[in-house]
């Protein structure tokens, strides 16, 4: 019962998502809304991998994101739809919907090789710099984006609604939210899995007192790259899930605004708790909806949120606690440590 | 053959001459003090030793082996597992967490194993969780497991530390001033632990200490260094008349 309870919950929850998107009950609106809470619940926990677990400071989450989304879009265009930039599509378009998890992977890895090239110099240094070297990557990949004439340069890229279309070819189902649905259940586990495993204390280890985690065999290094990795390559699936759900990618949208949103999520959901950061996320998104009728005003109204967050609840909603903890009830059904 | 081996060792801390010269060897089965006056450069070998800090000159031989080089996490996989001064638990985590992460060094599993959870990986993980129960079960801190360890009296969390130093399975066990702190009723605890370790566990322990009941009661050869530089080596007796280690710590009378 206790092993099943999550997996039929989880089953019921796609299915009724799915049915009531097939059927139109919700519209294209809400359904955004929901995708991109799927997505931002992606970025908040891989960055609290790495910001709330590992207590380093990265700033430049959304660099990532870009990586990935770029990735992942350029990939998919060029081999399931006929495109001006890429010709005729290299794979038979009916392959999209069995393809589109692969092109995701592929916008993964690229971001984690991206990870591993920024933390190889940064680890050597602490702390603060590491928060520089963060910002500093994410400009790189900015400007490295807008300068290749390619992929659309500043203009932004576009074509991954054609994809959309080719895997709706396939069978006529809203497959976005499938996949988005599939891939936050799998980062949660994959984070969920990591951090559970005696591996994984090790992050905690090197949070709490790095020289005593080293002395008593733990190789920091390499675990401080493995999760930088992990969290770095979760963010780029979050973006190529992101670039689909939109359908068309900018490189201002990856800017260090994204990134300071990607911020805000762990720290109002509680360092170092997987559901505070999926609480947050799913909080922030409707947040930001609720809010848009402000416009310019809801970046005043949102960082005012944190500074208020920040003074009477400065270890977030939940605060390297997770929800069974606080109903302990819960851990009938399931178990987040 | 001696199990540790030193051998002129010197550190420099940017011209500071913090230990010089030393030559020092352990045996197998030994219980060694090393004493001397405040800041006479002991936890500076400990950490030389445990490879926190690359010696400037000289070198280390752990069983025949060079440890110069190795980052610290392999010497402590080779076999060497120390204690700090001032208690290094991991204060957020639980007891039992604290035992399994010095497990790192022989963990048996790979990346891939933890995502898929293969069935080496779960029994590794078992396993681990195993050894590290029944260790808090030998020292009688297993109602702990689940206790954070800044909710334990510092006496207990010396113990919670040295418990995990050995469930590295050391060969040598550096235990660097375990009494500061303590009140005298835990002092003598500490002594009776340290001795039932020593006689349990198939290991060598060298250990710094302040308090003389402690390293007199204990230890059978003990070590006095001052301003870097052996002074004296012998048994707690000999120490004790020794007329250099008492100018060290009291001073000259000829004055």
């Amino acid at each position: 019962m206790k092993r099943l309870c999550v997996p039929i919950l989880l089953f019921l929850l796609l299915s009724l998502l799915m049915g009531l998107a097939y059927f139109e009950v919700i519209d294209l609106y809400i359904q955004t809304i929901i995708l991109f809470m799927g997505i931002n619940i992606i970025t908040s926990t891989s960055l609290n991998l790495v910001n709330g677990n590992m207590g380093e400071f990265s700033c430049g989450h959304a660099g990532f994101i870009a990586v990935g989304a770029y990735v992942s879009s350029v990939l998919s265009v060029a081999l399931f739809t006929k495109s001006k930039i890429f010709g005729a599509p290299l794979l038979p378009p009916e392959l999209a919907a069995y393809g589109f998890p692969f092109v995701l992977i592929c916008g993964g890895i690229a971001s984690a090789l991206t990870g591993l090239l920024i933390a190889i110099p940064s680890f050597r240094t602490r702390d603060d710099y590491l928060a520089i070297i963060t910002i500093a990557a994410n400009y790189i990949i900015i400007t490295a984006i807008i300068n290749i004439d390619k992929i659309g340069g500043a203009r932004g890229f576009m074509g991954m609604k054609r994809v959309i279309f080719a895997m709706e070819e396939c069978a006529e189902i809203p497959w976005m939210v499938l996949w988005v649905f599939v891939f936050t259940v799998l980062t949660v586990i994959i984070i969920r899995r990591y951090m559970t495993s005696t591996y994984g204390k090790g992050v905690e280890a090197i949070r709490q007192d790095e020289v005593a985690a080293e002395i008593m065999s733990v190789n920091t290094n390499r675990i401080k790259l493995v999760t930088f990795m992990i969290s770095s390559g979760l963010a780029g699936i979050a973006g190529g899930l992101y670039a689909h759900a939109v359908g068309y990618v900018n490189p201002k949208s990856f800017d260090i605004l994204k990134s300071t949103e990607a911020l805000v999520m762990v720290y109002l959901g509680g360092m170092g708790s997987i559901t505070g950061s999926i609480l947050s996320a799913v909080i922030f998104t409707l947040l930001l909806e609720l809010l848009r009728p402000l416009q310019i005003i809801k970046w005043v109204a949102i960082p005012l949120l944190l500074i208020i967050i920040m003074q009477f609840r400065p270890e977030g909603i939940m605060g390297h606690r997770e929800l069974s903890d606080i109903f302990p009830k819960l851990k009938k059904f399931y178990k987040f440590k | 053959m001696s199990l540790l081996e030193i051998k002129d060792l010197t550190q420099l801390f940017s011209g500071l001459c913090a230990v010089s010269e030393l030559n020092l060897s352990l045996d197998e089965r030994e219980l060694v003090g090393l004493i001397g006056p405040n800041g006479a450069g002991k936890t500076t070998v400990f950490n030389i030793v445990s490879g926190y800090y690359q010696p400037s000159q000289g070198d280390i031989r752990f069983q025949g082996q060079s440890l110069a080089g190795l980052k610290p996490h392999k010497v402590s996989a080779l076999g060497i597992s120390r204690t700090f001064q001032n208690i290094r638990l991991w204060k957020e985590m639980s007891v039992l967490d604290n035992i399994l992460v010095a497990q790192h060094y022989n963990l048996g599993y790979g990346l891939g194993g933890l995502f898929f959870r293969t069935p080496r990986y779960l029994k590794r993980e078992k396993d681990i969780r195993h050894h590290a129960m029944e260790l808090l079960e030998i020292f009688k801190i297993d109602k702990y497991a689940e206790e954070k360890p800044s909710n334990l009296p510092y006496g207990m969390q010396r113990k919670v530390e040295i418990v995990r130093a050995l469930s590295a399975d050391p060969k040598l066990l550096l235990l660097d001033e375990p009494a500061a702190g303590l009140q005298a009723t835990d002092v003598s605890e500490l002594i009776e632990l340290i001795r039932w370790v020593f006689e349990q566990f198939d290991l060598t322990i060298w250990m710094i200490e302040h308090q003389m009941k402690v390293v007199m009661s204990l230890c059978s050869r003990i070590s006095v260094i001052d301003f870097g530089r052996l002074i004296a080596t012998g048994t707690p007796e000999e120490i004790q008349q020794n007329h250099e280690v008492i100018k060290a710590y009291l001073g000259d009378d000829q004055i």
